[in-house]
């Protein structure tokens, strides 16, 4: 077991209170697993995964315990982070241009980072020049500034960096949602790709495109307002969803090839709630279609099939 | 209504303006009332940039493009431009950074009425408003008087687009207005923009997404590199793809019910070396973007096969010879 992520409570500090951002979030990530973490805007996806290596100065770690191939990782201690980060833990932020320092040219950068985090650069070079290759780059681009690359070539470039010390655990941020079509294509098969080949044990790929974690990820997390709603292999969650909101957001997706003549999809009715002062009981309640006098209880995530998480009362038994 | 043919827009870049970009070529297309039209293309296809143009945002470098019998780019003087946005409206991606953050969201109502409307009684105007916020299916209570930062995404998106209703708008320019929204609130404005098709306004649709495109529109522009890969009815352009572009496009698109195997190390390498860019734009090899000279001796067109309004172009850039009658003489399929 890679990653274990237990009742994580993570709340921002605001001047009205505190947002409950993650509201007891628990999850495993099995070695070699890739989890597509989905869910609307708002809904704590970001929040979780930068919890997971670092807590900015407004996030609070409330409760939780996060476990990372047997040891504790202590999230809320910046300083016992440091030796996680990037050599155990690593992020692919969402924008790769805002990444790269404009002022330094790309190896010279690598070189500063590794330095930082206590590496000698030349005992990596060797396999920076061949992991730049197996991206699809010449290892010339060490050699550039970040204006001189494509949206393409910096969203690799920063990928080959984050693994380079071969990380447990990678977190891709939307890293490929600045990216056209084709390009994210072959990003997202590098990223199976350095999976495959071991540079990363696992992968947790936060996006807000249900079809794009349906074609790369394992497994597929869906949250909703500071909650997990649905955790189930990839198949299982485009075939056979069983939380609503699931149900419901998976519909409200157009296809390739569907047209308002076949059928008229239609979205979820309502906003998400506010997680200042959360709604108590299931936070799905207010837009749900199947709602009922149960749904006041907080619902537990249960197993209802093996593999396969949910927290609905209509599911759960 | 709208009719752009053989626009060309040319960019000067570099430090000191001394490059030239050419950002859209030789681009012909239609729009009619009660039709959405998609422009599709990658990042840099000058999908945004044909936008731009038809709100006269920015110059037409060749070629017209007409409203109504009206030269667009010909349009001169305050008061002309402005009868023009009264008739066309655009609405852009971003919503949040398209009010201001100090005022309160339904400001941008007001703005419209005191440039078009001084005469109207309040009475008058506020049922208007409320009108027009019926019509983007919005509850007046949740959004009027609301600062920007209190509304969703989505609300501030349907708020820009009942802005653009306030006028007697007959023709939209929506450009990736979704593309920033949550998928449980996309749909929304997309079956909103369907309504709007309905009642008779024409729609220029700019998207990357080809779902998106294809699910709300009648026609379908695939465009590369600035110039028209394909186009034709949006049916005939995704199930039989004539170009690679369009097919790229159409196989790279991640789906959910994607027929063959899920993604896996197929996908054509982008070698290295062609990427990126040469030092300098005076050096010795051609920069990338400097394909204009070739193009217009390379460039051929082929009829689809099954005739009719699909045009394909099989260069990088449109022959000049198929001029945009062609395909507006055959009847639609």
């Amino acid at each position: 077991m890679t990653l274990r992520v237990q009742d994580l409570k993570v709340h921002y500090q605001t001047l009205r209170g505190d947002v409950h951002a993650l509201d007891g979030v628990s999850f495993d990530l099995a070695d070699g697993e890739i989890m597509g973490l989905a869910g609307e805007s708002g809904c704590g996806k970001t929040t979780l995964g930068k919890s997971l290596i670092r807590l900015d100065g407004r996030m609070r770690h409330v409760d939780g315990t996060i476990e990372l191939d047997g040891r504790d990782v202590p999230v809320a201690d910046d300083r016992a982070m440091n030796p996680f980060r990037y050599h155990e833990i690593s992020l692919i932020p969402q924008y790769a241009m805002s990444a790269l320092n404009p002022t330094r040219r790309i190896g010279r950068m690598i070189n500063e980072l590794l330095r930082a985090r206590g590496v000698r650069p030349a005992t990596v070079a060797e396999e920076l020049n061949r992991r730049l290759e197996l991206v699809g780059l010449d290892p010339d681009v060490l050699q550039r500034f970040p204006i001189e690359l494509s949206g393409g070539m910096k969203q690799r470039v920063v990928m080959v960096m984050a693994t380079l010390l071969n990380p447990s655990l990678l977190i891709a941020d939307e890293a490929t949602s600045a990216l056209d079509v084709s390009t994210q294509r072959s990003v997202v098969e590098s990223m199976v790709e350095f999976r495959d080949r071991g540079y990363v044990k696992s992968m947790i790929f936060v996006t807000h495109d249900i079809s794009l974690v349906y074609q790369m990820a394992d497994t597929v997390m869906v949250m909703y307002a500071g909650r997990i709603a649905e955790k189930a292999p990839a198949s299982t969650i485009i075939n056979d969803p069983r939380h609503p909101y699931t149900k419901m957001l998976i519909g409200a997706l157009p296809e390739v090839g569907t047209t308002t003549e076949d059928t008229r999809l239609e979205g979820i009715p309502g906003t998400p709630p506010g997680l200042l002062r959360p709604p108590t009981g299931c936070r799905f309640k207010d837009r749900c279609p199947l709602a009922s006098e149960e749904c006041s209880e907080t619902p537990p995530l249960v197993e209802i099939d093996p593999g396969h998480w949910a927290a609905c009362w209509k599911t759960g038994r | 209504m709208l009719e752009l043919s053989h626009v060309h827009k040319v960019y000067r870049v570099g430090a000191f303006g001394g490059a030239r970009l050419r950002a859209v070529r030789d681009v012909s297309l239609t729009v009619e009332p009660g039709k959405v039209v998609s422009l599709i293309g990658e990042s840099g296809s000058g999908k945004s940039t044909i936008g731009k143009m038809v709100l006269g945002l920015t110059g037409v470098s060749a070629g017209s493009i007409v409203f109504d019998g009206q030269d667009v780019s010909r349009i001169r003087g305050f008061s002309a431009r402005k009868e023009y946005y009264r008739r066309v409206q655009g609405v852009f991606q971003d919503p949040f950074s398209s009010f201001n953050p100090i005022f309160k969201a339904d400001r941008v109502f007001a703005m419209i009425r005191s440039s078009y409307f001084p005469g109207m009684s309040d009475a008058d105007w506020k049922q208007r408003v409320l009108d027009v916020i019926g019509t983007v299916r919005l509850d007046p209570d949740n959004v009027l008087n609301k600062y920007p930062h209190q509304l969703s995404g989505g609300q501030l998106q349907r708020l820009l687009i009942a802005r653009a209703l306030l006028l007697d708008i007959r023709l939209l320019v929506a450009d990736e207005i979704i593309s920033m929204l949550d998928a449980s609130t996309r749909i929304d404005v997309l079956n909103l923009l369907v309504d709007l098709k309905e009642r008779g306004l024409g729609i220029l649709f700019v998207t990357h997404d080809l779902s998106l495109g294809n699910y709300v529109s009648d026609r379908s522009v695939i465009l590369r590199k600035g110039a028209i890969a394909e186009m034709g009815p949006t049916r005939r352009v995704f199930e039989n793809p004539c170009t690679p572009t369009a097919a790229t496009c159409s196989r790279a698109f991640p789906r959910c019910t994607a027929p063959g195997p899920r993604w896996t190390r197929s996908w054509p390498r982008i070698r290295p070396r062609t990427w990126i860019c040469p030092p300098s734009p005076r050096a010795t090899t051609p920069h990338r973007w400097s394909r204009s000279r070739r193009t217009t001796s390379s460039a051929s067109t082929r009829a689809d096969p099954g005739a009719g309004p699909h045009r394909v172009s099989t260069g990088p850039a449109p022959a000049t010879s198929t001029g945009s009658d062609e395909y507006r003489a055959v009847p639609e399929q």
